[in-house]
């Protein structure tokens, strides 16, 4: 093994043991800090600057992000080596966004596979794909957002457009191993049955893509915005009902995607 | 095995009609056993102890009333009303009668008695001054082993003042044979004897009790023939009269005869568990591998279309209402450690046979239907892991727990066999052992484990360390050197050890001097038949007939003191921030945290009740000073202050469960401190000691009488449970929890170890969360774990169950080794569960 990659460093904010819903098995989660996209519905604000934050909790105050080696990393996903054996899990890179930190986060990646650990990402898609082909021989599963197929929507609820997003779920789905098309169902964003089968459709003609998850809006982040003085763009808007994702679930099927609610 | 049939079977309206019945009204004591007892022993005074036995148990099942409850397919109740209970004077009395006008309304555990009763128990209560086991067992006894007692570092209470029980008979020796078959064989035993045999006497004597025991049972099953007979005649209904006419038939040929039907199998099956509770008071008389010696008569009849599914199933169920018909009434302080009426009557299906293949079977995942079904606390419901286990049976073993009855529980082939092996059971007998109790492994029909024979307090030593041996006054244990004065921590740990040391050797002795009481004063004829080599060596069980033999004892606190022994390393010993005289002050000023008048007088009561029941007698004056004592904590502003930084420090540091290597070894030694000095014992039936690591619910009521501990555990607050870590400080989630748990060894503890982990079902929700919880419990076994097992409620659903406890009456949760109805339970122990940390959230 090549030990030079242990001593590599990135920003992580938290890791999540025996997680279930980000991939196949029992996971753990390391989330990185750092999001090129200012989603308004983003249940993880603190994960979106690279800058390490204070943000307050009920009585106490948080220091939300660290540095950390590859190494230490490895250490504490190795633990629960006998649980991804038993499930096929291991560890799912999370943010934030990875791609932002495309040295730390392939060298940890390439530490999982040489350890024998299978190994995810969440991703927005957002990078050059330079730096998505550095990741495609490490991962064995991405888990890619398609927020919107339209342009000017996705810029206006996300900060960025999406042509560039668009063309990598092209490149990933050409090149990866797997790659399962996630969506937030955002109301008033891209929750309607036509927004929805636009987004199958488009998943549904890429190369190799069988796989789609709705994962209903939810508002438990809504304190973590209080804790870092920002205001909560999405104010008082209800989760989509289990009736709607059930209509959006048949949308999606229709266009003959195995479909989850839920990760 | 692609045979397999584990589809669900729907349940029989029958069942829930039982069980309304079974809950209609609190339990009662009756008095019938204890009079026919007392009759039977008065007419034999003066006979060979073990042929008084077996007469007054034949004349006790000649003449206890019998009934056959509405709509039973099963039948035989050792008691009137349903869920009641006989008393066994030939242990011990007098508790109850103490108890006579509070039973009915304790906290933990309440029994209905009848004035009646009272008197009809006055009445034969003289007879038994001076005759019991615990009496005998007393004049036995070391007087530093009483005293031990008496200041609560271990309480052998369990059969101290009840029978052993904790025993799997072979169950399939009498489906095959009967007792017809059993009683041949003793008759050829003794065909054997030669007359001038140096053993003849004692060897005759059991012998002949044994026959009397077996006629006796025949005539019961007559008995129970006739009544059915009777009621079919009066019955108007024609297919009720029907099902009394097929219960005559099956009493009419068993437990006399072997079984020709599954049906037949079920109701000798039944005789046999209840009759070895009419015999003697012992609880955890477990059933055992039900699913590997029901298999042939199931099999047998549905390949002669003799029995539908449907049926069988139905009979299953009816079974597991009949195990819920059982109870046994326990003295206080004692029902509080067992809380939940519990008989711990563990039943396990699935792992290997003798030859190491996988024998899961349709009988199997019916015991899964059955457990859903009926969902009550009884049977103890427990499922063997190993490496060749069905995916499919582990996926259907997690339904069940997700379904949060607390049940079943895990246990690992992978550890406990090469344990088993360890301690002297063949390979095959090792690969067929069944669970006793909470987590006791052993091989059915050849052991007599003595299981739960102590509650070891690991915590108590510890206290002793800080006061050079010293207790309430009285030099208990030995001087192990003024704590202030020493300089490293091993010479710290040492008087730890030897403290342990010391009371270890003295449960050893209470221990055998229970065992020599019992063997003297309480042979066991009718359980001896059903154990080999008792007949073959002419031994009752108690006199070491059988062909293992341990005794069993459990330590607890593990956790609190890996945590308050590493605590003292650190502070004092290596970053020196602390010293140990501000150490000895804190903990006798309980970290200066007052306790309120409600909490001292709880404790106060608490820990007088146990001097009365160790034997000490109080006067109010001596109360008055318990509670002055517990309730006085007079210290200053800067005292306390200094207290609280201690604790946080304490809190700083890291902790067992949080899957910290260095912490989690520290806590393998720890545990050694108990485990490895035991095995150094032997008992007087020529068996070995082996420790067991779990508490049963004993960790509320005896961390009730421990002083504030290293780790910041204030005093009299429950200490952690078994193996697990202490409550609310594994702060890593469930995989970080079960391996620090599996880093303690856990194939010297052979008597069991006992791992709780408590779930919202939201954790287990779809069939991913099936998988992963699947995966975690394969994980924590891979990694050498023993055993495993749920709480699968809600926070919120326990807090309201406490507010309107009339809401969950049928609300099980898992205690410790076993479920127990939530509301059954005391408040404190209540408390602790709710207070368990709360694996989940993803």
């Amino acid at each position: 093994m090549d030990t030079s990659i242990l001593s590599v460093t990135g920003r992580i904010f938290d890791i999540q043991r025996f997680s279930t819903h980000d991939g196949p098995g029992v996971r753990t989660i390391v989330f990185l800090k750092g999001c090129p996209l200012r989603c308004r519905w983003c249940c993880n604000p603190e994960s979106q600057s690279y800058e390490i934050q204070q943000m307050k909790q009920k009585s106490s105050v948080k220091t939300v992000g660290k540095d950390i080696s590859v190494g230490e990393v490895l250490e504490e996903i190795l633990r629960d080596r006998p649980y991804y054996r038993r499930s096929g899990g291991g560890l799912t890179l999370s943010g934030g966004e990875s791609l932002l930190q495309p040295d730390f986060a392939v060298a940890l990646l390439t530490a999982c596979h040489e350890n024998g650990i299978n190994t995810a990402m969440e991703t927005t898609g957002f990078a050059d794909p330079a730096v998505i082909e550095r990741f495609i021989p490490h991962l064995d599963l991405f888990l890619m957002d398609i927020k919107h197929t339209n342009s000017r929507k996705h810029e206006e609820f996300t900060t960025k457009p999406n042509e560039k997003i668009l063309a990598n779920a092209q490149l990933i789905a050409e090149k990866a191993k797997k790659l399962i098309i996630r969506v937030p169902v955002i109301p008033g964003f891209n929750d309607t049955e036509q927004e929805i089968g636009d987004i199958a459709a488009f998943a549904a003609s890429l190369p190799n893509v069988k796989e789609i998850h709705l994962l209903p809006y939810h508002r438990m982040g809504k304190d973590k915005y209080d804790g870092l003085n920002r205001p909560y763009l999405m104010g008082d808007v209800p989760p989509p009902s289990a009736e709607h994702m059930q209509r959006l679930l048949q949308v999606c099927e229709q266009h003959g995607l195995t479909t989850h609610l839920g990760g | 095995m692609n045979s397999v049939y584990t589809e669900k079977i729907n349940k029989s309206a029958r069942i829930p009609a039982l069980i309304e019945h079974l809950f209609a009204k609190m339990p009662e004591i009756e008095a019938d056993r204890a009079v026919l007892l007392t009759e039977s022993y008065r007419e034999t005074e003066g006979q060979p102890i073990v042929l008084r036995r077996a007469k007054a148990f034949a004349h006790i099942l000649d003449k206890l009333p019998i009934t056959i409850r509405p709509l039973e397919l099963i039948v035989g109740s050792n008691t009137k009303a349903p869920r009641s209970c006989q008393v066994f004077p030939e242990y011990s009395y007098s508790w109850l009668e103490d108890e006579f006008d509070t039973v009915a309304t304790r906290s933990a555990d309440p029994f209905y008695i009848s004035e009646e009763t009272k008197q009809t128990l006055r009445k034969v209560y003289p007879y038994w001054k001076g005759k019991t086991t615990s009496e005998l067992a007393t004049a036995y006894m070391a007087p530093e082993a009483l005293a031990a007692i008496e200041h609560n570092i271990f309480t052998p209470g369990n059969y101290f003042y009840n029978g052993i029980g904790h025993v799997t008979v072979d169950y399939a020796k009498v489906l095959r044979i009967g007792f017809r078959g059993i009683a041949d064989e003793t008759r050829a035993a003794l065909a054997k004897l030669k007359v001038s045999d140096g053993d003849y006497a004692r060897r005759h004597q059991f012998l002949e009790a044994v026959l009397i025991s077996c006629d006796a049972v025949c005539r019961y099953a007559a008995r129970y023939c006739a009544l059915a007979k009777e009621e079919a005649a009066s019955c108007a209904d024609e297919s009720r009269k029907a099902e009394l006419l097929q219960i005559a038939a099956n009493c009419e040929r068993v437990p006399a005869l072997g079984a020709t039907s599954f049906y037949e199998a079920c109701q000798s099956f039944w005789f046999v568990q209840m009759l070895l509770q009419t015999e003697s008071s012992g609880h955890s008389i477990s059933p055992g591998r039900f699913d590997q010696y029901m298999y042939p008569y199931f099999k047998a009849d549905l390949e002669k279309g003799k029995i539908t599914r449907e049926f069988a199933q139905e009979l299953i169920d009816c079974i597991w209402v009949k195990l819920n018909d059982l109870n046994k009434v326990r003295d206080a302080a004692s029902a509080e450690g067992f809380a939940g009426y519990s008989l711990f009557q563990n039943l396990i299906v699935g792992g290997q046979d003798a030859n190491g293949c996988d024998v899961t079977n349709d009988i199997s995942y019916m015991c899964m239907n059955a457990t859903l079904h009926v969902s009550l606390p009884q049977p103890s419901f427990s499922v063997r892991v190993w490496n060749g286990t069905p995916h499919e049976f582990m996926l259907r073993a997690a339904e069940v727990t997700r379904t949060g009855v607390g049940l079943p529980a895990y246990y690992n082939d992978e550890v406990i066999i090469p344990s088993l092996q360890s301690r002297g059971l063949s390979l095959e007998d090792a690969r067929d052992y069944n669970i006793i109790g909470c987590v006791e492994p052993q091989k059915s029909g050849k052991t007599d484990g003595w299981h739960d024979a102590a509650f070891f307090n690991m915590c108590r030593p510890l206290e002793l360390v800080f006061s050079n041996g010293v207790d309430k006054g009285v030099q208990l244990g030995p001087q192990t050197g003024d704590v202030t004065k020493m300089t490293s921590f091993e010479e710290f740990y040492n008087a730890y050890k030897a403290q342990m040391n010391y009371f270890i050797e003295l449960l050893v002795n209470a221990d055998n001097a229970i065992d020599q009481a019992h063997a003297d004063r309480c042979p066991l004829p009718f359980q001896s038949s059903m154990v080999e080599d008792c007949i073959g060596r002419g031994k009752s069980l108690q006199e070491g007939g059988a062909i293992y033999n341990f005794t069993g004892p459990q330590g607890f606190g593990i956790a609190n003191m890996a945590d308050a022994l590493y605590a003292i390393k650190k502070l004092v010993f290596e970053d020196k921030t602390v010293t140990m005289q501000e150490y000895k002050d804190a903990l006798e000023h309980n970290y200066g945290k007052d306790m309120d008048a409600k909490q001292a007088e709880n404790i106060t009561a608490q820990v007088a009740r146990r001097l009365v029941e160790s034997g000490k007698k109080l006067s109010s004056e001596d109360v008055k000073a318990i509670y002055e004592t517990v309730s006085k904590n007079d210290c200053t502003e800067a005292e306390k202050a200094s207290y609280q930084q201690l604790l946080d420090r304490i809190a700083a540091l890291p902790k067992f469960g949080n899957d910290i290597p260095e912490v989690d070894n520290f806590a393998r030694d720890v545990a050694y401190t108990y485990t490895r000095p035991l095995l150094n014992y032997r008992n007087p039936r020529g068996g070995q000691f082996q420790a067991g690591l779990y508490p049963v619910s004993a960790n509320v009521p005896l961390g009730a009488q421990t002083g504030a501990t290293p780790d910041g555990r204030l005093a009299n607050t429950p200490v952690a449970d078994g193996v697990s870590p202490a409550a609310g400080r594994d702060l890593k989630g469930p995989t970080a929890a079960a391996n620090s748990v599996s880093r303690l060894d856990h194939f010297i503890a052979s008597n069991g170890t006992l791992f709780n982990m408590k779930f919202h079902p939201s954790a287990l929700a779809g069939a991913g969360g099936l998988e992963s919880f699947v995966a975690l419990v394969c994980g924590y076994f891979d990694q050498k774990g023993s055993h495993m097992q749920f709480n699968v409620v809600s926070r919120e659903t326990l807090r309201d169950a406490q507010k309107n406890p009339e809401k969950y009456k049928s609300l099980v949760v898992r205690v410790a080794g076993y479920s127990a109805l939530f509301t059954t339970l005391s408040r404190s122990l209540q408390d602790d569960i709710i207070n368990r940390t709360q694996q989940g959230d993803f």
